[in-house]
Formats: C-alpha cells, sequence, structure tokens
C-alpha cells in the first residue's frame, strides 16, 4: 500500500469513526433521558422532533452559543487545558479499538480500525500488538483532566470532588487492570484482534466461546470497576449533587462543560468496547444473507453488544442508589481488588495445568 | 527518515520539559512537567521499537505515580514558591559546571561509541516481533531470582512505609 492510498484510508476511517463515536455520545443522553424517564414513570424529552429524536442537537447549538465563562481567580492556563485534556484521551483511546475484520475496496486492503496497517503474512492484519495496554495507558492519562479541572477552579465544591475522582480512579484502576489479566492469560497477547480471533467459533451445544463464560468473576470485577472509572451512579461520588453541587466541574459551563459531558460519555462506549472485545467475542456472530450484508454484520454485532451495555448502564443508573464513600473505597480494596487477584491465580493455576484451551 | 524527525521532535520536547520543570515557580505546573518528560520518553521508546516498555512508562509513571504527585499537591494545596536570593556561588559557578559536565557526558560518549554497538532508530521495529514475549521469558526464566528479589524488597519497602504512617493507636 502507498503512502497516498494510506493517507486516504486513514483520512476516511478517521471522519467516519468521529461522525459515527460523536453522534452515537449525542444519541446516548437522549436514551439515556428517555429511558431514566421511562423508569421514573414521566416521558423524557418529547417536544424537539419526534421522541424528542431532535434534543441532542438541540443541547448542542445551546452549549455552543452560550457564553464561554472562565471565573475570576482560576488558574487560567490548567482552567483551559483540563476539560481539553479529558476529552482529547477519551477520543484518542477509541483509535486502537478494532471493530472489525478487513475489508477490501477497489483491491486496497483495509483495517476496520483507525491505526495499524495491514501487512502480508502477519497473524492479525493491520494491529497493534499492545492495544489494550495503550488504551489503559491513555484513560489513566485522561485522570489529569478531572485532576486539574477540580483544582484550577478555586472553589471548594470543585476541589473535594477533584479530590475523590482521582483517588477512585486510581484504586478502582487496580481492580480494573487485575481483572483483565484472566483474560490476557487465556488468550495469550495484548493484541486486540488476536484476542478477538481466539473467540472465534463455539463451544458444544452451540455455546460460543466467549471469555465471559471462563471468566465470568474477571467480567463482574471489571464491569464494577469499569463504573467507578467512568464515574457512573452508584459510584459517581465525585459528582455527588446532593454535597457537591456539581462536583469536579462546578465552575465549568458552555463548551467547555459540554467536554467534560462528553468524555464521560465517550469512556462509557471505550469501556463498553473493551468488555465487548474481551469477554463477548467482539464482532463475532452469527452472519448469513449475500456478501453485502456478510461483511456488514460484523460491525453491526459490535455495536449492537456495546448498545447493550450503554443500556445497562442506563438501567442500572435509574435503579441503584449512590454508595457512601467509605465503603466505595472499602469495596474496591477489600472486595474487588482481593477477587481479581484470585482469579487470576485460579486462572493461571488451570492454563498451567491443562495449557491453552 | 521519518524516526529521525520523530526522534528529534519528541527529544526536544522531553528536554524543554525538563527544563520548565525546573524553572516553573508552581509545584502542579513542575509536576505537569515532569509528565510531559514521562511522556516524550514513552514515545522514544517506542521509536526504538520497545513498545511494551513504553506502555508500562505511560501506565505506571505518567498515568500512576505522577497522579499521586499532583494528588499530593493538590491536597496539601501548596502554592507557589517563594523565590529566595541563593547563593552568590551557585549563579556563578552553575551555568558553566551545567555547561562543562554536558561536555564531558557528550565527548566521552562520542569517543567511545563506536564499543558501545549503536542502535538505529527505528531498527527494531521493522523486524516486526513481539517484544512482549521476549522481556516476560527473560524476567520469569532468565532472570527469575533477581525479579523476585526485587519484588520482596520492593513490598519490604511498601510495608516499612506502612509501619511509618500507619497511626499510633493510644495507649
Amino acid at each position: 500500500m502507498d503512502t497516498q492510498t494510506f493517507l486516504i484510508a486513514a483520512i476516511i476511517k478517521i471522519a467516519l469513526v468521529a461522525f459515527l463515536l460523536l453522534t452515537g455520545v449525542a444519541y446516548t443522553t437522549w436514551l439515556e433521558r428517555k429511558i431514566i424517564g421511562r423508569i421514573q414513570n414521566r416521558w423524557g424529552p418529547t417536544r424537539v422532533g419526534p421522541f424528542g429524536l431532535l434534543q441532542p442537537l438541540a443541547d448542542g447549538i445551546k452549549f455552543i452559543l452560550k457564553e464561554d465563562m472562565v471565573p475570576d481567580n482560576v488558574h487560567k492556563g490548567l482552567y483551559i487545558l483540563a476539560p481539553m485534556l479529558a476529552l482529547s484521551m477519551a477520543l484518542i483511546s477509541i483509535a486502537v479499538i478494532p471493530f472489525g475484520e478487513t475489508i477490501t475496496v477497489n483491491g486496497t486492503q483495509t483495517a476496520l480500525q483507525i491505526t495499524g496497517v495491514p501487512q502480508p503474512g502477519q497473524p492479525h492484519p493491520g494491529d497493534i500488538n499492545i492495544g489494550l495496554l495503550i488504551i489503559l495507558g491513555v484513560t489513566s492519562i485522561g485522570v489529569y483532566g478531572i485532576a486539574l479541572a477540580g483544582w484550577s477552579s478555586n472553589s471548594k465544591y470543585a476541589l473535594l470532588g477533584s479530590l475523590r475522582a482521582s483517588a477512585q480512579m486510581i484504586s478502582y484502576e487496580l481492580a480494573l487492570g487485575l481483572s483483565l489479566v484472566g483474560v490476557l492469560i487465556l488468550a495469550g497477547s495484548f493484541s486486540l484482534r488476536a484476542i478477538v480471533d481466539s473467540q472465534a467459533g463455539a463451544w458444544f451445544w452451540h455455546i460460543p466461546r466467549w471469555y465471559i463464560f471462563p471468566q465470568l468473576i474477571a467480567f463482574f470485577v471489571y464491569l464494577m470497576a469499569a463504573y467507578a472509572e467512568t464515574n457512573r451512579i452508584p459510584f459517581d461520588l465525585p459528582e455527588a449533587e446532593t454535597e457537591l453541587v456539581a462536583g469536579y466541574h462546578t465552575e465549568y459551563s458552555a463548551m467547555k462543560f459540554a467536554m467534560f459531558f462528553m468524555a464521560e460519555y465517550l469512556n462509557m462506549i471505550t469501556v463498553s468496547c473493551i468488555a465487548t472485545l474481551l469477554f463477548f467475542g467482539g464482532w463475532h456472530g452469527p452472519l448469513f444473507g449475500p456478501p453485502l450484508l456478510q461483511s456488514l454484520l460484523p460491525v453491526f454485532w459490535f455495536a449492537a453488544k456495546i448498545f447493550v451495555f450503554m443500556f445497562v448502564y442506563i438501567w442500572i443508573r435509574g435503579t441503584l442508589p449512590r454508595f457512601r464513600y467509605d465503603q466505595l473505597m472499602a469495596f474496591g480494596w477489600k472486595f474487588l481488588l482481593p477477587l481479581a487477584i484470585a482469579n487470576i491465580i485460579v486462572t493461571s493455576f488451570i492454563v498451567a495445568v491443562w495449557g491453552h484451551s | 527518515m521519518l524516526h529521525q524527525v520523530l526522534f528529534i521532535v519528541f527529544g526536544a520536547i522531553c528536554v524543554a520539559g525538563a527544563i520548565n520543570l525546573v524553572a516553573q515557580r508552581h509545584p502542579i505546573n513542575s509536576a505537569l512537567s515532569l509528565v510531559v518528560v514521562m511522556g516524550s520518553l514513552a514515545l522514544i521508546y517506542l521509536l526504538l521499537g520497545a513498545e511494551f516498555v513504553a506502555a508500562v512508562q505511560v501506565i505506571v509513571y505518567a498515568g500512576a505515580i505522577m497522579v499521586l504527585f499532583v494528588f499530593v499537591i493538590m491536597l496539601l494545596n501548596a502554592g507557589a514558591e517563594e523565590r529566595t536570593q541563593g547563593s552568590r556561588i551557585a549563579v556563578l559557578i552553575g551555568g558553566p559546571g551545567v555547561a562543562v559536565l554536558t561536555g564531558v557526558i557528550v565527548w566521552t560518549v562520542m569517543r567511545n561509541s563506536q564499543q558501545f554497538g549503536g542502535v538505529l532508530i527505528g531498527s527494531m521495529v521493522e523486524q516486526g516481533q513481539d517484544n512482549t514475549h521476549g522481556i516476560a521469558n527473560l524476567l520469569f526464566k532468565d532472570f527469575l531470582l533477581p525479579f523476585e528479589v526485587t519484588s520482596v524488597l520492593i513490598l519490604i519497602a511498601i510495608m516499612g512505609a506502612v509501619v511509618l504512617a500507619a497511626r499510633k493507636e493510644s495507649v
């Protein structure tokens, strides 16, 4: 593949993924308001467009047109940097996520993933072999966005919110990372494509070979830690509105607030992507129909699995109350972390005795 | 070619971050400059073809340790440092001293560069091998004992820190 084709393919992929992702974020907020409305026995947005479908658009216009305020006495440079950092780190982590096999257009083979160039003779074409580590690294940098936002705002609510957020994210990052190790031991690779490909096929009675079945405990730990990492209910202590107004983004308004908001939803999508890739077989699913449909179905299955995760996120938000802060820390350190370590020990013992399945 | 350009860019960012780290007066700005240094070091590792080390550098140093630094600075609410007059000797000797030291290091490295056996930037990338497996084999087969001893050492250090920091129970 020459440089020109590579550049064109890369730009098309980036534009397409960014467009779909940001639209997805916008409509996740719509979906959230609708479902939460249903759970609380009200309608949610109905006025703008049919079923309130144009509500995200109206919200976006409102965010852009509002006055871009910078309060007095803030640390100005970091105050402006923080939302940018949060949003850009949330966007970067999508770049390494594969959402399908390779496709061939006009004789040019390209991987359904923003990064990576397919080379002949590669076992998993177009992949980077530390994909998962890159996502973990980038999300750990994203903590700075929240920490700096609270500190630079020069407000006690924001500072307390960001202190809570940093402490919570550092604590749960451990459980999150360790919960993925079980899957990595079974798959024997950091490459997201290799992990997905090792889940192809089915065990007896047509049970798909997804890692959710052997790694049920790891999945449970991952899900809990992921909810804490994205600061969602029941772990949304950093923005507990009954105690802290709005936590770390109390002093933010207009587009800067929207950037935090988008970063939160993007992180939810990223976490759902990792859960799908590691535990639910990625884009694998039943294929049928004409060739065109067959080439599009994997991407559809991938999106459908992410949608299920997003729905569960919203469902839990409508169902569960918030933890107390000491309960949150005790849950992370005294329950999730030992559980994740025990899971690693058992998994590696079984793999060492029976070898890779 | 591209590797050389990227190396120069990230090397320059790294050095600029390190100078900024010392020059800044506010601890948060210094800590963030250190994050920039860590990040650009990770990218240089990536350019050398050590992708696992690069990822670990970002996760451990930039992601975990520096977040703790920033967390502590935020918690103590440390303000900007006062500029002290400092000793006159430091002003007079400092600059030339750094220049001489750098010069000596560069001269020694340049002189002995034949014996070091150079690594061409980006040369390891082209071989296309997975160095995660390589590192795992080194750590858990060839150097198992030093690795385990190091981890015991770190464990002892952690326990020492806990004992020192633990609140004394009132008798």
